[in-house]
């Protein structure tokens, strides 16, 4: 009999006026009696509309069978056959406009929790299954992977599955990418991340840290050394600015550079070096995912007052809407329909004050979205000590500028066949943020295993 | 990880190492940088390369123990491994091919990337003229390894112990009123320097190319933290540099920039001590 109840089981959280000062982990996660109970609201239709909206494909109703069943390793099995992260996406996609939307009990009431359940299958089996997966019998053939983020680690996981040699070459330090330098450990904690590479080791997959692919060796030099096929997932590049008065004042951030310092290394705990402005208060510019990750950082560093700044409205905001909630009931102060116009200092050069002017939304423009517009005159002082910028990113030249025939587009990200995701040149392949321009980590992983499935069908014509 | 293979101390708070990091020797050119991070607390910090061996497939960095991180870098001895040597990073300096007669300006510990490009540019047959600068004579360093690679060196310190008494800017300034016809001038050291270096070629419009040390986080242009402006443009530091036209840098904001964390640095140096006596006792059963 199915659970007919009308709205998601709930999930524990911690109190947003506990959390907002510490770096454990927001949402607490099912238990196995709120899993099955949860995993009940499944109607099994037979045209499985959330699989159609999974860009990995995860085999959803099926999973949320055993669930339900109580069987959580076979639940475990079966979303791990396609997806190769289900402890990362079951925390960070955004699940209510991907599986959850086409789900048909959301129709009325709320769709079937997917995104709960997969995080609490990935968490169980964490938990309470040892073995490490079974390393398949190589082919001898060297495959070699740029980037060690989402798409990266999806395209390295099912390379290695089907026997490739893999190699995956990080220019940091440690292994994740926007996994582990970018989500702040509150929202994805970065033992989980390391466990999920740890998993791709067994596989056989060899890490290569603290290469800088296009510095330390070119891609051409790694065809050269062996490698048949090259995927580049080099993720995001250099951060945007606003090119306004006072942005290079000590104390104005990037969120990159923010988020860097605070997650990969560790601002945040006392026995690491890594140095961080001790601030009062913040301002954060921008109205997506980022932002949001910054701002909740920022507050949890300590600062009383955070004011999250956007030129449009909450309706535009590009964040996830749990997002946006949960910064909200950590005492982010949003300031919608504000945009900043200067950035002030003070004797010594650090930032004192931010100069923002009031917006006005005007009619679409053809991308559809509302252009904000200044209200003359309405312009306001905030007292801040740090400014963190958050407006998105433009591709990292390092790859394209050291790689001939890589063709790019207008904004310099690289094009792709779009079934293959092949690049230019025959043999290298491309996903995640590099094609895209920033994206989400689910987009990325989607497109690591559309470019692995493509990659073993070119190797297997090459031999 | 990489292996310290040789160590030496060139002066009190100076060091050199070479390192085995074949990957990066065999790539790196003068003007380019690493970034290291001793151990897993530690902070990624970039060092210019001073030198490299292609055959031995060895790097060498000379290093100031001015903060938490080239203190606890300082502490290791040959045989130690550093945890993270990544590079090489930024732009190779580039030398137009039709120039004859350079002047090349090294203050303080910024001598030894300096020398990387004395060392380039003579190899190259160009004619090298080297002028350092160093507050007292037991400060001097690589005094021998510059004669080697330049056609005149010229030894200048504050208190006038060695060499000529005076500043690196007096020297050049005597240099060009000599007409000794430089077509360009590399200077690298603190910002001070460099910046008066650049005020005293400007007049004659003599191309000075400087070497900038912002601070940095990943190296690759992902976080711009290093960021300077140039010319009126924002530029990474760390992919559109490390070398620029140093006619158009804006010091007062680099100085401003590289001092936002020095009360945070002062508090990260007592822990060095910590951090010391702890390795101490792992050490001593």
């Amino acid at each position: 009999m199915p659970n007919m109840s009308l709205t998601k089981t709930p999930v524990a959280e911690q109190e947003p006026l506990v959390r907002n000062k510490n770096f454990q982990e927001v949402t607490l996660g099912y238990t196995p009696q709120e899993a099955m109970e949860e995993a009940q609201r499944c109607l099994h239709c037979k045209n499985r509309p959330c699989v159609e909206g999974c860009p990995v494909n995860i085999h959803i109703p099926e999973f949320i069978a055993k669930v339900a069943e109580g069987d959580f390793k076979a639940a475990y099995e079966i979303i791990s056959d396609t997806n190769a992260l289900p402890c990362v996406s079951g925390r960070v996609c955004p699940q209510e406009s991907q599986c959850e939307s086409r789900c048909v009990r959301g129709v009325k009431g709320e769709a079937v929790a997917i995104g709960r359940l997969e995080r609490f299958v990935a968490d169980w089996y964490l938990k309470n299954v040892v073995a490490a997966p079974q390393k398949p019998t190589q082919n001898g053939i060297r495959v070699a992977v740029v980037g060690s983020g989402p798409a990266g680690l999806t395209c390295a996981s099912d390379l290695a599955k089907k026997g490739y040699e893999v190699t995956v070459f990080e220019a940091f330090h440690t292994a994740g990418g926007v996994l582990v330098y970018g989500i702040p450990e509150f929202r994805l904690p970065k033992a989980i991340v390391q466990s999920e590479v740890d998993k791709l080791g067994a596989l056989g997959v060899e890490f290569r840290l603290d290469v800088v692919v296009g510095r330390t060796i070119t891609i051409d030099e790694l065809m050269e050394e062996g490698y048949k096929a090259v995927f580049v997932g080099s993720g995001a590049g250099l951060p945007l600015f606003m090119g306004i008065e006072g942005e290079n004042l000590a104390g104005v951030y990037s969120a990159n550079e923010y988020l860097t310092r605070v997650n990969l290394m560790k601002a945040y705990r006392e026995d690491y070096d890594t140095p961080l402005r001790k601030s009062k208060a913040v301002a954060v510019v921008g109205g997506g995912n980022v932002a949001m990750d910054a701002a909740r950082c920022a507050k949890r560093m300590g600062a009383e007052k955070v004011y999250l700044i956007y030129r449009r409205g909450e309706e535009e905001m590009p964040a996830r809407r749990e997002e946006i909630d949960h910064a909200k009931e950590e005492e982010i102060d949003f300031r919608l329909l504000r945009n900043p116009v200067r950035i002030l200092g003070d004797e010594r050069g650090r930032v004192c004050q931010i100069e923002c002017v009031e917006m006005q939304l005007q009619a679409p423009d053809e991308s559809g979205r509302r252009v904000p517009k200044e209200v003359p005159g309405s312009n306001f002082f905030l007292d801040v000590d740090i400014v963190i910028m958050a407006l998105g990113t433009s591709p990292n030249p390092l790859i394209r500028s050291t790689t001939p025939g890589l063709e790019t587009n207008r904004r310099g990200c690289l094009v792709v066949n779009e079934e293959t995701m092949q690049t230019s040149r025959e043999g290298i392949y491309a996903g995640g943020d590099a094609v895209t321009g920033a994206a989400t980590v689910i987009l990325a992983m989607g497109a690591g295993k559309k470019a692995a499935e493509a990659m073993d069908e070119y190797l297997q014509k090459q031999k | 990880m990489v292996k310290i293979v040789r160590k030496r101390e060139l002066n009190p708070t100076v060091t050199l190492m070479e390192v085995k990091a074949p990957l990066i020797a065999r790539k790196a050119l003068a003007g380019q940088f690493i970034i290291f991070r001793v151990d897993e607390m530690g902070e990624r910090v970039p060092l210019t390369i001073s030198d490299y061996d292609r055959e031995k497939g060895t790097v060498t960095i000379i290093f100031q123990k001015v903060g938490l991180s080239t203190q606890l870098l300082g502490d290791l001895d040959e045989g130690d491994t550093i945890l993270d040597f990544v590079g090489p990073l930024g732009i190779p300096t580039e030398i137009p091919e039709e120039t004859k007669k350079v002047c090349i300006v090294g203050g303080g510990v910024g001598c030894a990337i300096a020398y990387a490009q004395a060392k380039a540019l003579f190899n190259r047959g160009v004619h090298v003229d080297v002028i350092t600068g160093f507050r007292s004579k037991d400060i001097v360093i690589l005094e021998e390894e510059f004669r080697a690679v330049s056609h005149h060196l010229y030894i200048m310190t504050d208190d006038g112990s060695y060499g000529e008494e005076g500043l690196v800017t007096k020297k050049l300034q005597e240099l060009i009123d000599n007409g000794e016809g430089y077509d360009l001038v590399i200077a690298i050291g603190p910002i001070p320097m460099m910046k008066f270096v650049c005020k005293t070629t400007e007049p004659y419009n003599l191309k000075t190319i400087v070497s900038l040390n912002p601070l940095m986080i990943d190296g690759t242009g992902m976080c711009g933290c290093c960021r300077v402006t140039v010319g009126g443009q924002v530029r990474f530091a760390c992919v559109d540099g490390p070398d620029f036209d140093g006619h158009q840098v804006d010091f007062a904001e680099l100085m401003n920039r590289n001092a936002v964390y020095r009360e945070e640095e002062e508090v990260e140096k007592e822990k060095h001590t910590c951090r010391m006596e702890e390795l101490g006792k792992a050490l001593i059963p």
